[in-house]
């Protein structure tokens, strides 16, 4: 078993002068914006001599991430979720519209000015299973975005790689095993790991624990909270599952066929949701018997 | 006394791995009346999906199966392979979690659906494509008759999976097994999945078995449940009785570790109090602790947890649990 416990994790003072920094530098400018945000996917031909048909894969999307606020996105499969987070990273060009970080556009930016902006957002996916390359040992995928920077040296990437898998609870030997070596759970901290290793701002995670078994989801869930709490790093985070963005969102945003059709904190919009859709997401949650008495949680040390 | 549809007795799947045979079923007894519906609540590795392809009789070569399980009073174990393809798709039918790879990517899903039809009661073409239809229209694929000439990837996982249902109920069989149905599928989509499959429960008085990792999807659809960990059963009973008593540690552990809706109300998300958590990971099923399975993850675990597995311990109402303290549990948690 390779886990330490979160509990066990030192508490970084480091990060909590960062997490200070990050609130107030840029003069307030968000760490993300996303304005007017439209994309269209084009279908195969139908006839030879018209336009290929267009789907409208997002529409007049407007959303701000501001510095520990994370904001969630909730929808169905095909409401565009994952084009949205695509174009949050500037994986893919937006058909209009403009991504913003740290005020900046990224599709106005240099190759090399793109690879050193990534640095400050970085991402999570969902499967724990194909994110991580099965042929490289844990230390070369988990090195990865750093060396891309490249302003490291080998030695410096090993010893931060060694650093961020202790602040997921890996022990610094995983650095020279493979992935396969490792349980789901293990593997998406591994992934967390990676995204963390350039110190980013924000973090987009696209479904990052749906693909894990109840216990270990709770578990990575504790993780990304507490990297939040004591690093500072504010999550965009997509989600069908309304509560796990409960849980870890301060902003929860609702997209329905490509559109934001509601947005608000979460607490407030799943209590009294207004739009149709949103009703209809809350009500298909599926709900354990109130019978129960939740066990109340032990105390624990590092809680605030 | 009636004759119960399903009963397994002493259930035990021995499986060939690197580190030698492990025991992936350890003697689990449950049984299952005609139009019940029995969850089965647990996590990777519990073996909840060894013991559907059990009772299918799908499971690996390299596996021995011990005990019983009777349908009807009929033995599967050791049948051969042609009387349970007998079985298979008439009597018990399964859908399974990923409804793409369940499909058959190059034919057309009204043929899928008239396939049983034609194998087992070997109808013509004609009839069982008329059934087809109907079946497709039962688990609302809306224009049937067009769409029915349609090829898989041409329907959403939602309008797959109903397909999928409808193929497991071409038959009518006995019993319908349904593992993780819903996982691939989105919130809303799931809800309707659920309650199809419930109608049809009640509508055919098929029984099903609701094979899960979600508490809340078994609380809602079935009305008794069993929650496996490491090979064995660890808690059964009518659902209403264990969700108001939850007697084993583990239950309640999976039951807190989920985030619920409604909770941490104006607090800061990066402030907020974490999910309880259940210590330490699932062990290989290899390196599984001599005693109770859960001992050493439990904080209730006593020197007596480690040495023999725990007997099943009545809580009346037909509510079993295997722990040798269930008293600890009884009051509020600790």
């Amino acid at each position: 078993m390779n886990v330490i416990a979160p509990e066990n994790i030192a508490y970084n003072a480091y990060a909590v002068i960062a997490r200070g920094h990050f609130e107030h530098e840029n003069g307030g400018v968000p760490l993300l914006q996303v304005h007017k945000l439209a994309h269209h996917y084009a279908l195969p031909r139908t006839q030879l001599w018209e336009p290929r048909p267009q789907v409208t894969a997002l529409q007049d999307v407007n959303l701000t991430l501001r510095a520990g606020q994370s904001l969630g996105i909730v929808g169905a499969s095909g409401s565009g979720k994952s084009t949205l987070a695509r174009l949050v990273m500037a994986l893919d060009v937006p058909s209009s519209g403009r991504v913003l970080w740290a005020g900046q556009d990224p599709q106005q930016m240099g190759a090399g000015e793109l690879r050193r902006a990534r640095r400050h957002i970085q991402m999570v996916f969902q499967d724990p299973f194909g994110a991580l390359d099965p042929r490289q040992r844990i230390a070369r995928t988990v090195a990865e975005p750093l060396a891309a920077q490249g302003d490291t040296t080998r030695t410096e990437q090993r010893r931060r790689a060694a650093e961020v898998l202790e602040q997921v609870g890996l022990r610094a030997e995983a650095l020279d095993q493979y992935p396969h070596e490792f349980s789901g759970g293990q593997r998406q901290r591994i992934a967390i790991a990676r995204a963390l290793i350039t110190r980013p701002r924000a973090i987009v995670a696209d479904e990052p624990v749906s693909a894990l078994d109840v216990s270990v989801q709770a578990q990575v869930l504790n993780l990304m909270q507490q990297l939040a709490r004591d690093f500072g790093v504010t999550y965009l985070l997509i989600s069908h599952d309304l509560a796990v963005v409960n849980h870890l969102c301060d902003e929860v945003a609702v997209l329905h066929q490509g559109r934001i059709v509601e947005q608000g904190p979460p607490a407030q919009l799943f209590q009294s949701p207004t739009h149709p859709y949103t009703r209809a997401l809350v009500a298909a949650m599926p709900i354990a018997p109130s019978g129960v008495q939740k066990p109340s949680l032990p105390p624990s040390e590092n809680a605030p | 006394m009636q004759l119960p549809l399903l009963e397994v007795t002493d259930l035990r799947i021995a499986l060939a791995t690197p580190y030698g045979t492990v025991d992936a079923v350890r003697g689990i007894d449950f049984s299952l009346p005609a139009g019940g519906t029995l969850g089965l609540i647990g996590e990777s590795g519990c073996g909840k999906s060894l013991t559907a392809l059990a009772l299918m009789g799908l499971l690996p070569e390299s596996a021995s199966v011990r005990g019983s399980i009777r349908l009807a009073g009929q033995e599967l174990v050791g049948l051969d392979e042609a009387a349970l393809c007998a079985l298979r798709g008439n009597r018990i039918a399964m859908v399974f979690q990923e409804p793409m790879a369940a499909l058959n990517p190059l034919h057309r899903v009204g043929d899928q659906v008239a396939e049983p039809l034609r194998i087992h009661r070997g109808w013509s073409r004609r009839r069982a494509r008329d059934e087809a239809r109907a079946l497709l229209e039962r688990v609302g694929i809306a224009d049937a008759a067009r769409r029915m000439d349609g090829y898989p990837h041409e329907f959403s996982g939602g309008q797959r999976q109903r397909i999928c249902i409808a193929m497991a109920l071409a038959c009518g069989p006995d019993l319908l097994m349904a593992d993780e149905p819903t996982t691939a599928l989105d919130t809303e989509v799931q809800a309707q999945i659920l309650s199809l499959l419930g109608e049809l429960v009640a509508e055919r008085g098929m029984a099903l078995l609701l094979i899960s990792h979600d508490l809340a999807v078994v609380a809602q659809h079935t009305t008794n449940m069993l929650v496996m960990y490491g090979g064995t059963v660890v808690e059964a009973g009518p659902t209403q009785e264990v969700f108001a008593r939850m007697a084993h540690p583990y239950t309640r552990g999976l039951l807190a570790a989920r985030p619920v809706l409604g909770s941490n109300a104006g607090t800061r998300a990066a402030l907020r109090p974490p999910l309880p958590t259940i210590a330490g990971n699932v062990p290989p099923l290899h390196a599984l602790p001599p005693g109770c399975p859960f001992a050493g993850r439990c904080a209730f675990t006593l020197d007596a947890c480690h040495a023999t597995p725990p007997p099943a311990v009545d809580l009346g109402h037909g509510h079993r649990v295997r722990c040798i303290r269930p008293e600890a549990m009884a009051g509020d948690a600790p």
